[in-house]
C-alpha cells in the first residue's frame, strides 16, 4: 500500500518528521511501520515537546531509589521498604466515555506500580469538570466518579484522597488524573530493562482486541469496507482480570525468574517491547501469529497498536517458563511466549512466516524528534483588587456562599462511592489534610495528597508552580509526615501555541524552584498536552501528588478540633492577599490579579516548626490554610469535629475580608491547650516564627467577632447541600 | 403495543462479564460452548397501535437513554 | 480455635479478615476456591470483595465453586460460617441463607461508617455484645439492599435471627438511617440454626482504634469463647 500524504497526516506525523523516518530507515516505511512510528513519536510517548523543560526538574534526594524514566518512581522509607508511585492522566478517553475512561485510567496507573514489584496500597485522583451549569457536567461527574470507584473498589485498593473541582475552562475537556501508591521490598524492585540475548519474551494477561486504536490513523482506504466493524473501540476496563494479573505478577515476582517486566499501556505492544529493548540496548523479535487475540482476523497493525487493557510483557530467565506458566494458569490468564531478545537492535515483526516490519530500536526511542518549541513569557496582570468592591456583599453572606459552592461543598457524595477502608490500613481518609496509610504490620505510615491550583497557574505560571509544590508539602506536614518526593501530572493546552508553551516552561521553573528548596524532588510523572479545543486551551493545570513518611504512629495529627476552650493560633503571616482568591474569583467573578507569592524560606521554616510542634505533642489539631483563607480552614476544622470557635478581631487588622479570606501562603491553623501555650509561645519566638493568637474553640457556635455568628450545625447544612441538589437527591 | 429491546456490547468491545460467565460454564463441563456475550433485555409497553411509530419511539428511547451508543448496540423486537 | 478463610478470584478482604483473626488468636488458614478439601475449622469466613468481578450476579459464580460444596457440608454439620459483604451475597446465592441482596436504593456504591444496633445477641456470633448495643462499622458495597418474602421476614423477626439493624447514633431505627434500602433496616441475618451469619458491614475493619475503632472485635471474640 502506497503511503500518501493523507495517510501520513492522519497518523499525526508532520511531513518533516516523515522525511526523518525515511532517513532513519533508509527507505520508505510500510503502513505497519508508519503506525509504529506514529505511536512512538507522538507527544504522549515521546515527550518531544516537554523533555527539554522536564530535564530541569530535581529528581534526587537521599530517599530516591528511582526517579523518572521507569514505570513509576521509587523511594526508600527505611527497613527495606520502598514506596512506588506515579500519577497519570486519562483526560481524553474520559471525556468520550466517562465511566470506562476513568476506570481504565485507574487500571493503567495501578499496572505501572505493580509492574515494578509493589503491591498497590492506595489510590488518589484529581478530577476537574466544567461549569456545573454546562449540560455535560452532571453526566461526566457521575460517570467519572463511578468509574474510579468501580475499578478501585473491585480490585480492592482503597481510594483515599483526591480533589474534585469545577471550572468553565474544562467545559470541553475534563481532567481525570489518577495516582497509585504501592509498597515493595527495596531489594525486589523490577525494571523494564531487558538483559541478555535469546531470552523469552512472554505475553500475559487479557487478550488483544481492537480497543483504542488511534481513530485518525484508521481513516485510510484499506478500511473502507466493513468500516463499521473496524471503527476504533473504546477501551473497557476489567478490574477483575487486573486483580488476577496483579496477584499472578506479584506471585511470580517472589521467584527469581523475571529479567524485566513492562505493562502495555499507551501504544500497547509497540511501546512496551521497544521500551524494554531500548533500555537493554538490544533488539526484539516478535511472532505476531502467537498474540492472543480476542477478534478474528486482526492485522499486525491492529495488534501492535491496540490499547487493550490488563496486559503485560515479561522477559524471563532461561528455564523458568514452566514455573511462570503454572502461576498464570492458576489465575486463569493467558501466558504465551511471543518472541525473544536479539542482538540486532531492531524491532522485528513476523506474521504468517514473513517479516512484516524491521525498525531500528533507536529510531523509535533515542532518535525520536525532540522540540524546543517557541514559547512566550506570560504577560502579567497589573490590576490590584479594589477593596471598595468588597463592601457590596456582607461578610457572612460571602462566607456562606463559598461554603455552599461546588468547589467548597462537602464532597461526601463523591468519596462515599469509593471504598476507602479495604486493606485495613487507612488511618486518615478523604477530607483530611492528607490521607494516612499504615504500612501493613509495621509501626509507621505514609501520608499522601494530590493538589492543584489552576487559576494561580493561569495568572502566574511561575508562582503557581511554586505554590502547588508548597501546598503539597504543607498538606503532608499538617498530618505529621516528613515530605519525601512528588509525582506530577502536567495538564496543559496545545504546545504548538507559544503562550501555552510559555505557561509550561515557566510553570516547570516554579515547580523546580520549590522542589529544590524543599528537598522534595520529582520521581515520576506524566505530561498531557493538547487539552482544549480549537485554540481554546484549558488553564494550565499541573497536579502534584506528594508522599511523606511518618516514622512513629503516635506522632500523627489531623485537622479535627479536639477540645473546647483551646487556643487557636495562626502560624505564618497574614498579609491579606486576595488576588486569585476564592472570594475574588467565585464571589465577585473577578479573574484578574496576581496569585499569592510563596516565600520558600518561610514555607520551610513554618513547616518544619509545625512538624516539631506535632512531634513534641504540643498541638491538638492542625490544618493548613489554603483556598478560602483562614475562615475556610476554621470552618473545615469545626465541621469535621462539631466543635465551634470564637474568633476575636485581629489586632493588626486592615480589613476583615482581607484577613479572613486572604490566601497568603505558608500558613497553618493550630489548636493548642491553654496549659501549653507559654511553652509554645516561647518556642515560636525563639525560632523567629511569626504567629498570631486569634481565638478559642467553643461549644456549638461558630463566631467571628461581630461579623459572623452561626452554629456549626447550620454550617454543616450549608456545606452539605450542593452535591445532593445538583444530582437531584433529597438532602 | 409491547416491544423488547435487547442491548449488547458492540462486537469489538471487551465484555468482561460475558467472558467470566463463559469460562465458568465451560469449567462446569459444558464443552460445546463456543462463545457467550451478555447484555440487557428491556420490555416496553406503549400506547401506540402503529408498529412503525412504536418502533420509532423505542428507537428514540434507545438513543436518548437506554443505550450507551459508544459501546453498546441494540435490537428492537415486537413481542 | 481454627478458622478458615475462603479465597476466590476477586476476593479482596481476605487478607483483612485473616489479619483480624490472627490478631485475635485464631489459628487461621487460607483456602483457594479450587481446593476440594477444607481444613478442620471451627469458623469458616467467606470474605468480602468482588468474587469473579461480581459478574452475572454478585456471588453467583463463587457459589458454584468446588470449595463451596465443602462449605455447605460443613455448615450442615453445624460449623460456624460467617459471610461478610460479598461473602453474605455468596451465602445467599448458595441458598444457605434466604432472601436477596439488591442494588442499593440510591444505585451507587456506598462506603461509609454506619451505626448498627445489636437486636439479637442470643447466638454464637454476638453473645459478647449486649442487646441494644450501638456499634459503628464500615460498609462498602453496591448490592446490600436486603429483600425477602413477607413470611420469611416475619420468621427472621420472630425467631431472633436478625443480629444487626442499621440505626442512627442514638439507636433509632428508621428509614432515614437506612443506607441502602434494606427491609426493616436489616444489616445481617442468621439461618434457623444460628450457625450461619451473613452481614453487609465489615467487622474486620474495626479492630484497631488507630485505624477506625474496635467495635468489630467482640464479634470475633464471641466466636472464640
Amino acid at each position: 500500500m502506497k503511503i500518501t500524504k493523507d495517510i501520513i497526516e492522519s497518523h499525526g506525523i508532520k511531513l518533516d518528521e516523515y522525511s526523518k523516518i525515511k532517513q532513519l530507515l533508509d527507505r520508505e516505511p510500510n503502513y505497519l511501520e508508519l503506525g509504529i512510528f506514529s505511536a512512538m513519536w507522538n507527544e504522549h510517548c515521546s515527550y518531544k515537546s516537554s523533555k527539554v523543560h522536564l530535564k530541569k526538574l530535581p529528581i534526587k534526594n537521599k530517599n530516591v531509589i528511582q526517579g523518572p524514566g521507569e514505570n513509576a518512581g521509587v523511594i526508600d522509607i527505611g527497613d527495606d521498604d520502598a514506596i512506588i508511585f506515579k500519577i497519570e492522566s486519562h483526560n481524553h478517553p474520559s471525556f468520550i466515555e466517562p465511566y470506562q475512561g476513568a476506570a481504565t485510567g485507574v487500571g493503567g496507573i495501578l499496572r505501572d506500580v505493580f509492574t515494578m514489584g509493589a503491591r498497590p496500597i492506595a489510590l488518589l485522583n484529581s478530577i476537574h469538570f466544567g461549569d456545573p451549569n454546562n449540560k455535560e457536567t452532571k453526566n461526566l461527574l457521575n460517570g467519572v466518579v463511578s468509574g474510579i470507584g468501580g475499578y478501585g473498589n473491585c480490585i480492592g485498593i482503597p481510594t483515599v484522597a483526591g480533589e474534585t473541582k469545577f471550572h468553565e475552562t474544562y467545559n470541553e475537556n475534563i481532567l481525570v488524573n489518577a495516582m497509585a501508591v504501592g509498597l515493595a521490598n527495596k531489594k525486589k524492585i523490577f525494571y523494564s530493562k531487558a538483559k541478555g540475548v535469546n531470552k523469552a519474551v512472554v505475553y500475559v494477561g487479557s487478550k488483544t482486541g481492537r480497543d483504542g486504536i488511534h481513530g485518525a490513523s484508521m481513516a485510510s482506504a484499506e478500511f473502507d469496507e466493513n468500516s463499521e466493524d473496524k471503527k476504533p473501540t473504546v477501551q473497557v476496563g476489567d478490574p477483575f482480570t487486573e486483580k488476577l494479573l496483579m496477584e499472578a505478577c506479584l506471585e511470580l515476582m517472589k521467584k527469581e525468574s523475571i529479567i524485566s517486566i513492562q505493562d502495555m499501556g499507551a501504544a500497547g505492544l509497540t511501546s512496551s517491547s521497544v521500551e524494554m529493548a531500548h533500555k537493554g540496548n538490544l533488539g526484539i523479535e516478535l511472532n505476531l501469529d502467537k498474540i492472543p487475540c480476542r477478534e478474528e482476523n486482526m492485522s499486525p497493525y491492529e495488534m501492535m497498536l491496540s490499547e487493550s487493557q490488563e496486559r503485560m510483557l515479561i522477559i524471563l530467565e532461561d528455564g523458568k517458563e514452566d514455573e511462570a506458566r503454572a502461576i498464570f494458569k492458576k489465575w486463569d490468564l493467558d501466558f504465551v511466549v511471543i518472541g525473544k531478545t536479539t542482538e540486532t537492535k531492531n524491532l522485528s515483526l513476523k506474521f504468517k512466516k514473513k517479516i512484516v516490519a524491521t525498525i531500528p530500536i533507536d529510531a523509535l526511542s533515542s532518535k525520536a524528534p525532540l522540540y524546543d518549541r517557541k514559547w512566550s513569557k506570560k504577560k502579567l496582570s497589573k490590576k490590584k483588587t479594589n477593596i471598595k468592591e468588597l463592601k457590596k456583599i456582607k461578610f457572612d453572606e460571602a462566607f456562606f456562599k463559598i461554603l455552599s459552592s461546588p468547589n467548597h461543598s462537602n464532597k461526601k457524595w463523591v468519596t462515599e462511592q469509593y471504598d476507602q477502608m479495604v486493606m485495613g490500613d487507612t488511618i486518615e481518609r478523604s477530607g483530611a489534610n492528607a490521607a494516612i496509610i499504615k504500612i501493613h504490620n509495621k509501626d509507621k505510615a505514609i501520608a499522601v495528597t494530590v493538589d492543584s491550583s489552576a487559576n494561580y497557574c493561569k495568572s502566574h505560571p511561575l508562582s503557581g508552580g511554586k505554590q502547588i509544590v508548597s501546598e503539597s508539602w504543607r498538606n503532608l506536614i499538617s498530618v505529621g509526615a516528613k515530605p519525601i518526593a512528588i509525582t506530577n501530572c502536567l495538564n496543559f493546552g496545545n504546545p504548538e501555541n507559544p503562550d501555552v508553551m510559555g505557561e509550561f516552561a515557566e510553570n516547570i521553573l516554579g515547580v523546580k524552584e520549590a522542589c529544590e528548596f524543599l528537598d522534595y524532588p520529582v520521581v515520576s510523572g506524566n505530561v498531557s498536552f493538547y487539552n482544549g479545543t480549537n485554540n481554546n486551551n484549558i488553564f494550565p493545570t499541573p497536579v502534584i501528588g506528594g508522599v511523606g513518611l511518618i516514622k512513629n504512629l503516635k506522632k500523627i495529627q489531623n485537622h479535627r478540633f479536639k477540645k473546647i476552650d483551646s487556643k487557636i493560633l495562626i502560624i505564618g503571616k497574614t498579609f491579606g492577599h486576595l488576588g486569585q482568591s476564592v472570594l475574588i474569583n467565585e464571589i465577585y467573578n473577578m479573574n484578574d490579579g496576581m496569585p499569592p507569592e510563596v516565600n520558600l524560606l518561610n514555607e520551610k521554616n513554618n513547616g518544619e516548626m509545625v512538624l516539631k510542634l506535632i512531634n513534641e505533642g504540643f498541638v491538638n489539631s492542625v490544618h493548613d490554610v489554603s483556598t478560602g483563607g483562614i475562615i475556610l480552614a476554621l470552618a473545615e476544622m469545626s465541621l469535621s469535629s462539631q466543635i465551634g470557635v470564637k474568633i476575636l478581631k485581629p489586632k493588626k487588622l486592615s480589613n476583615m475580608f482581607e484577613y479572613f479570606f486572604g490566601e497568603d501562603q505558608s500558613r497553618y491553623v493550630v489548636e493548642v491547650d491553654k496549659n501549653n501555650y507559654f511553652k509554645i509561645e516561647k518556642l515560636l519566638n525563639d525560632n523567629n516564627i511569626y504567629f498570631e493568637n486569634i481565638g478559642v474553640t467553643q461549644k456549638d457556635n461558630f463566631e467571628l467577632d461581630k461579623d459572623l455568628k452561626t452554629s456549626v450545625k447550620e454550617l454543616y447544612e450549608i456545606n452539605n447541600k450542593w452535591y445532593n441538589n445538583f444530582n437531584g437527591l433529597i438532602s | 403495543m409491547k416491544l423488547a429491546v435487547i442491548i449488547t456490547l458492540k462486537k469489538d468491545v471487551l465484555d468482561p462479564q460475558g467472558k467470566v460467565i463463559e469460562q465458568t460454564l465451560q469449567n462446569m463441563g459444558i464443552n460445546s460452548l463456543k462463545n457467550l456475550r451478555q447484555g440487557k433485555y428491556i420490555e416496553i409497553e406503549l400506547n401506540e397501535l402503529d408498529e412503525k411509530k412504536a418502533h420509532d419511539t423505542v428507537e428514540n428511547m434507545c438513543k436518548k437513554l437506554l443505550v450507551n451508543l459508544i459501546i453498546e448496540e441494540y435490537k428492537i423486537k415486537k413481542i | 480455635m481454627n478458622s478458615t478463610v475462603i479465597v476466590f478470584p476477586g476476593s479482596n478482604c481476605d487478607r483483612d479478615v485473616a489479619t483480624a483473626l490472627t490478631k485475635l488468636q485464631f489459628k487461621n488458614k487460607m483456602v483457594w476456591h479450587k481446593d476440594n478439601n477444607l481444613p478442620k475449622s471451627d469458623l469458616i469466613v467467606i470474605p468480602g470483595g468482588f468474587s469473579y468481578g461480581d459478574y452475572l450476579r454478585s456471588g453467583a459464580i463463587a457459589a458454584k465453586s468446588n470449595i463451596l460444596k465443602e462449605v455447605i457440608r460443613a455448615a450442615n454439620s453445624g460449623c460456624l460460617i460467617l459471610g461478610i459483604c460479598n461473602g453474605f451475597q455468596i451465602l445467599i446465592e448458595t441458598g444457605l441463607l434466604q432472601g436477596a441482596l439488591l442494588r442499593n436504593r440510591n444505585l451507587k456504591f456506598i462506603s461509609k461508617d454506619v451505626y448498627l444496633k445489636v437486636i439479637n445477641n442470643d447466638n454464637k456470633f454476638c453473645k459478647n455484645y449486649k442487646k441494644n448495643n450501638i456499634i459503628n462499622l464500615n460498609i462498602a458495597h453496591n448490592e446490600g439492599n436486603y429483600f425477602t418474602q413477607k413470611d420469611h421476614l416475619k420468621e427472621l423477626e420472630d425467631n431472633a435471627l436478625i443480629p444487626f439493624k442499621y440505626c442512627d447514633k442514638e439507636g433509632s431505627i428508621n428509614d432515614k438511617n437506612n443506607p441502602n434500602g434494606s427491609m426493616n433496616n436489616i444489616a445481617g441475618i442468621l439461618n434457623n440454626k444460628k450457625n450461619i451469619l451473613g452481614m453487609m458491614p465489615h467487622p474486620e475493619r474495626m479492630i484497631d482504634s488507630l485505624i477506625s475503632n474496635t467495635d468489630g472485635i467482640e464479634l470475633f471474640n464471641s466466636v472464640l469463647n
